[in-house]
């Protein structure tokens, strides 16, 4: 009888570990702990070229995330770029005349929205725009346009 | 010609009687289910058996996986100046990759071959058929709670594998090498997804356990009841476990993230 407890308290223990196991991968490891991606609400911005925004990218204002990019589709009418943004519930008072970039984090790091706060008394709710956006930087565009002006001054 | 065509025609058909003969035990087992839940203390021993006498080899080897992972990957990203992601590389080879197919490996050499021996030598030993002669049907009796005590176990186990590899990178790149604390943990939290990464992992380690245990159970159950089938029994599984997952590995990686 002494046999069969000590094993069932081993297995109990081995269930134990396991689950911590699981729940230290769960709340340490990954981003449960501070995803909360559930609650939010939604806006848009129009851009012309997005680079290479991706979906769940962070969304920032002054360096803070605030949300992630939900979805990305295009607009068949204007042929911009339409990015769905879903900010936590919490970040409510963003501006209505509030500037949206698509910076690059690091030389080679991915793509992320920055937000810039405007002055207006107004905050944007849920399915509002930001009306103001700045395209991402394109390298090729930048080495064309430095080379460009280049040519130019050389020209003279 | 005709004899060489005929031979490759019995291969052809042992392979898939067998493949058949497999899908019937997993039937048989799996109709075992509500008997075995009648008896809960079955599945415990089981458990205790593939489970609980698993345990060191499956921490040890997961706290030195992740410590070599700590030194490796410190080794690379430092030449690009990124050793602070060392944490998001540790975490991710290993909930991703490492942990289910290194647990499921040392699983399958550790549990599954001790399960095919030990079935196949009450098959030799006639003690299936002593069970049938008592109206005890030994596929619900014996097998039934093997086969969930792995399904059980694995998931764990690798569970388990990953958090003691990635506290053992860590001991490495915080404790040896100096990479700062916040940025190993807070990178790791930032690029390590619960349900892209963790949940699939564990998905994963949920289809290495069916498998070996699986393979293990038939191999056991279908052995020649001589020492020599037994011992052919046993490497059998060891082998056709190992390339059944790493195969398995690739065509769920692929599912899983190659979108």
């Amino acid at each position: 009888m002494a046999r069969i407890r000590l094993s069932e308290i081993l297995v109990g223990v081995f269930m134990a570990l396991g689950f911590v196991a699981l729940f230290f991968l769960a709340m340490r490891v990954s981003n449960l702990s501070t995803a909360a991606t559930g609650e939010g609400y939604n806006l848009t911005a129009k851009f012309d070229n997005i680079g290479s925004l991706r979906v769940r990218a962070p969304v920032t204002m002054a360096g803070v995330r605030l949300g992630r990019v939900e979805a990305i589709d295009f607009d068949q009418e204007t042929f911009q770029a339409l990015v769905t943004l879903r900010i936590e519930d919490r970040y409510d008072q963003i501006p209505t005349d509030t500037f949206a970039n698509i910076f690059t984090a690091g030389l080679l790091g991915e793509q992320y929205i920055g937000l810039d706060p405007g002055g207006s008394p107004e905050v944007l709710g849920d399915g509002d725009r930001i009306e103001f956006t700045q395209s991402a930087l394109v390298l090729e565009q930048m080495i064309g346009q430095f080379l460009l002006s280049k040519a130019e001054e050389g020209g003279e | 010609m005709l004899d060489s065509l005929a031979r490759l025609g019995r291969v052809g058909l042992a392979i898939l009687a067998s493949l058949g003969r497999a899908h019937l035990l997993l039937v048989g087992i799996l109709r075992g289910l509500p008997s075995m839940l009648v008896r809960p203390r079955l599945l415990l021993a089981q458990i205790y058996g593939v489970g609980v006498l698993s345990l060191l080899i499956i921490v040890v080897s997961g706290l030195f996986v992740g410590m070599v992972l700590g030194l490796q990957g410190y080794y690379v990203l430092s030449q690009f100046g990124a050793a602070e992601s060392l944490g998001v590389m540790v975490a991710a080879s290993l909930v991703r990759e490492l942990g289910p197919v290194v647990t499921a490996l040392l699983f399958a050499g550790r549990a599954g071959s001790a399960l095919t021996a030990e079935i196949g030598l009450m098959k030799a030993t006639e003690q299936l058929s002593g069970l049938e002669m008592m109206a005890v049907d030994p596929v619900k009796r014996v097998l039934t709670p093997r086969f969930f005590a792995g399904l059980i176990s694995m998931p764990l186990l690798a569970a388990l594998f990953s958090a003691i590899g990635v506290i053992g990178g860590w001991f490495v790149g915080v404790g040896l090498l100096g990479i700062d604390d916040g940025a190993f943990w807070g990178q790791m939290q930032n690029k390590i997804d619960f349900d892209e990464d963790l949940v699939n992992g564990v998905i994963k380690s949920l289809v290495f356990g069916l498998v070996v245990t699986w393979i293990a159970l038939y191999e056991g159950y279908d052995a020649t009841p001589t020492s020599a089938g037994v011992s052919r029994a046993t490497t059998r599984t060891v082998v056709q476990s190992a390339l059944a997952i790493l195969g398995l590995d690739f065509i769920l990686t692929a599912l899983m993230f190659g979108g």
